[in-house]
């Protein structure tokens, strides 16, 4: 069995989020970028289900600039075997990345999909689940613990009321939470041997697939700043507070 | 507070101002592309910031401890050096033949730095490790090499220098540890202090390498044999087998370090410990010497690794720390950042690092030219290069680091001096980088000595050559901060030979004994000087590409320019110093001092 691994470039989680001058986006100009921790998870995950033998080969896939590069490399140090890119300079949207990821799921007929549950930059919460849909994989989102048996998975989902256990049959598409697992540091070696794994770029016109925008984007604008709070001296005027200044109850 | 490895900055000084492709055009160390640099630097970074960055402080506070049974590491240290060894860290720069990755110096100095920025006090057990493998790759028999190196460059076997005893430090001759021949190897008696790491939990086995005297031994220095004495025996098969008669019989109770356990070894307290002599008797110190360089420099790279630590944690406090109006900013309620004596501290600090990383890694790139450059005569000149650099590298980043730990603590004012605060302990930390590896005195000696009087000055001459090139470079721009750092380092230069010639003229060691430290310290900051004007220069260079982080590369060269303005000056009252003062330090009457 194959597992694709999706990584994406990210804003790096330490660095301080800022808007761009023109209000379009974050300012990722000559800022650290590093992959989307949720992807991290993912790629332990992969390399944890191969290492049991569950697995033959985990492939990295990343959609972004030729910087990407980076991030696939990363994904090899851990120890992923290859790595595709597909290349594009543009800020795609969710759907078009799962777009493009059912190509190369057509392709590559691996028999997992495994994606971080979100990407810190967008937040957008929707790959996993568009992908699913388009290829008809079974989907298993927001996974904290992942059991394999046969073709069929186990698992285990972080959702609002609390663990929520499903079996899905594979193929399928699970998407990672934070609690999944602790991913590994690269080893020295395998940093080393990570320059020679394969690492195949495809240009996106090459896939033939549509990934024109179909948002547009009005502003974007830094959350407004928190006031300072109050003081209040009793239960009473923190109830005519509420009722009368914050309109909440 | 947490420790952020500058990845960037690292990386900006080994790609554009030491010429690490340079490096990596030599044969053997094609793989030191800057693409791998970065990503080694990258990891490197995660590791000692999220996994040695977080135990420094319990190791300061609850240190190594040692009962009847060895020496127990600080909590959490055991798990981490684990997880060291398991990612490969420690067999960087080791031979590909014994399991290492054969990358250059440079390149593992710069990984080293986060060691010791991270967690200093880790930090030495691997760096007392690669000074055994060096001193066993270079002078052991094959055998030897094939039964202890891989273990040892794999990290799973820890190494140790044995050289100190209580009436020979600095002076070597003294020794009294014996070797007794017996069967195929000798019986070492005698006991040693100061060892680093000499007993711990960390590792299954230990390799002790010791320095003691043949039965037949002659006087002094000649007389000094290198043995390999392991806490376990080593069977054929490479098991473990008996436990060898050497012991650690205490640790000492220091003002830093706490957790990297100083040990008291006594060998032979029953009949013997087993030792295999290394390379030909009598000639231990030689063997020693060789690895010299490289154990010095490792512990320069600690000097500015440990400053860069006080720097982040200064710096991060003057943001937040709130105190009345500041005449930098419009604004009460602002960081007392804005205070311009507390930015000259900052600066100071952050100028000064990168100063002495920098030299640091043109050190380590000299040797790596040395160790494999095609042309005979570079090769010399490299090596002469390495040689003259690393006293400077070990004596004056490791006293600049000192003070600018000590700056960090000024920072903080009064909540410096609380240990809550966490300052303190790397002050405290630094205080051994002086001394350790041949005290200031020791460096400064071998400078004026070794490194300058015996090759009649060549080496500093050639060191001068570059230094006038860089300023020639500076003249011709019109760069007004490279114009700056110009009119900075022509005078220091200028005083510096002045000093040189000095020095060179002299007959009678006694008169440049008594200021040689003032010379090791002026040439160490006049080098200082020569890396940032490469760094400006660099960095104007770097602007004229495309996307370029014009406040990335300007804040650069205000950096070269602050540290002309501020340190240079002190070439030229260090030389007035250096020619001026030797007689009054030494002609008082020792009953008046």
């Amino acid at each position: 069995m194959k597992i694709l691994v999706g990584v994406k470039r990210v804003l790096d989680y330490n660095v301080k989020a800022r808007v761009n001058a023109d209000k379009t986006g974050i300012e990722l100009a000559n800022v650290k970028m590093s992959m989307n921790p949720f992807d991290e998870i993912a790629v332990e995950e992969a390399l944890r289900i191969k290492e049991a033998g569950n697995a033959e080969e985990v492939i990295a896939i990343s959609i972004g600039s030729a910087q990407s590069q980076e991030t696939i490399r990363t994904a090899l140090a851990m120890g992923a075997d290859r790595g595709i890119l597909i290349e594009t300079d543009e800020l795609l949207e969710p759907l078009a990345i799962a777009k493009l990821l059912k190509h190369v799921v057509e392709k590559e007929s691996p028999g997992l999909v495994l994606l971080g549950k979100q990407a810190i930059d967008g937040d957008n919460n929707q790959t996993g689940q568009m992908l699913s849909a388009m290829t008809g994989m079974a989907q298993a989102t927001f996974a904290s613990k992942v059991e394999l048996d046969g073709d069929t998975a186990k698992v285990t989902r972080e959702v609002d009321a609390g663990l929520e256990s499903i079996k899905v049959k594979m193929p399928a598409v699970l998407t990672t939470d934070l609690r999944l697992n602790e991913p590994r540091y690269a080893k020295l070696p395998n940093i080393m041997k990570a320059k020679k794994k394969p690492l195949e770029t495809i240009a996106v016109a090459d896939t033939g697939v549509d990934v024109s925008s179909k948002l547009s984007v009005v502003e974007v604008n830094e959350p407004e700043q928190r006031k300072a709070g109050v003081i209040v001296s009793s239960v009473a005027e923190l109830v005519e507070k509420l009722r009368n200044e914050a309109k909440v109850i | 507070m947490s420790y952020n490895a500058p990845v960037r900055d690292i990386a900006f000084m080994l790609n554009h101002v030491v010429g690490l492709a340079d490096v990596a055009k030599l044969e053997g160390f094609e793989e030191a592309t800057e693409e791998l640099a970065t990503a080694v630097l990258e990891e490197s970074a995660r590791f000692t910031s999220e996994v040695l960055g977080p135990l420094n402080s319990v190791g300061d506070a609850e240190g190594a401890t040692w009962d009847e049974d060895g020496v127990k590491t600080a909590p959490g240290w055991v798990d981490a050096y684990a997880q060291f060894v398991e990612s490969g860290w420690g067999a960087l720069s080791f031979p590909v033949a014994y399991g290492g990755q054969g990358l250059p110096m440079c390149l593992s100095s710069a990984v080293q730095e986060m060691w010791h920025s991270s967690n200093m006090s880790f930090g030495l057990c691997p760096l007392l490790t690669q000074g055994a493998v060096d001193a066993l790759a270079h002078h052991a028999s094959d055998e030897m090499k094939d039964r202890f190196l891989p273990k040892m460059v794999e990290g799973v076997w820890s190494g140790t220098m044995n050289l100190t005893e209580p009436q020979a430090g600095t002076d070597l001759a003294a020794i009294r540890t014996k070797a007794e021949p017996k069967d195929d190897h000798y019986l070492i008696t005698g006991q040693k202090i100061y060892i680093t790491y000499g007993d711990h939990d960390m590792t299954e086995n230990i390799i002790h390498l010791v320095l003691a005297k043949l039965p037949d031994a002659p006087e002094g220095v000649k007389g000094i044999s290198l043995f390999v004495v392991p806490k376990f025996m080593v069977n054929d098969d490479g098991s473990l087998g008996e436990k060898n008669d050497v012991r650690c019989v205490s640790i000492e109770h220091k003002l830093g370090i706490h957790a990297s356990p100083t040990c008291v070894m006594s060998y032979g307290d029953n009949g013997g410990a087993v030792g295999y002599l290394v390379g030909k008797p009598h000639h231990g110190l030689m063997y020693m010497f060789t690895m010299m360089n490289q154990a010095r420099h490792a512990v320069g790279v600690q000097g500015y690794g440990i400053a860069e630590r006080a720097y982040q944690q200064a710096l991060a406090y003057a943001n937040d720390r709130k105190q009345g109006p500041t005449l930098l900013s419009g604004n009460d309620s602002e960081g007392i950042i804005n205070h311009p004596d507390v930015r000259r501290m900052l600066m100071t600090m952050r100028s000064s690092i990168e100063a002495m990383r920098g030299l640091a890694l043109d050190c380590a790139a000299a040797f790596d030219i040395a160790a494999k450059h095609p042309d005979a005569a570079v090769r010399e000149a490299a090596q002469r290069r390495g040689e003259l650099l690393t006293p400077l590298v070990k004596g004056w980043s490791t006293e600049l680091g000192v003070e600018l730990c000590s700056l960090g603590v000024q920072i903080h004012g009064g909540m410096g001096f609380i240990e809550e605060t966490g300052a303190a302990q790397h002050l405290r930390d630094a205080r051994i980088t002086p001394i350790y590896e041949g005290t200031t005195a020791i460096q400064a000696n071998d400078l004026i000595g070794r490194k300058s009087a015996r090759d009649g000055g060549q080496g500093l001459n050639e060191l001068m050559d570059d230094m006038k090139s860089v300023l020639e470079e500076l003249k011709a721009s019109n760069e007004v901060n490279l114009k700056a750092v110009a009119a900075r380092l022509a005078p220091a230069i200028d005083a510096a030979e002045q000093a040189n010639e000095w020095l060179l003229g002299q007959n009678d060691p006694t008169q440049p004994s008594a200021t040689s430290v003032e010379f090791l310290m002026m040439h160490g900051r006049l080098a200082g000087g020569w890396i940032m004007a490469r760094t400006a220069l660099a960095a104007v260079a770097e602007k004229q590409k495309a996307d370029a982080d014009d406040a990335y590369l300007d804040a650069k060269t205000l950096l070269a320019r602050y540290y002309a303005e501020r340190m240079l000056p002190l070439v030229e009252s260090g030389k007035t110093i250096i020619m001026d003062s030797a007689e009054s330090t030494i002609s008082l009457d020792i009953a008046q001092l």
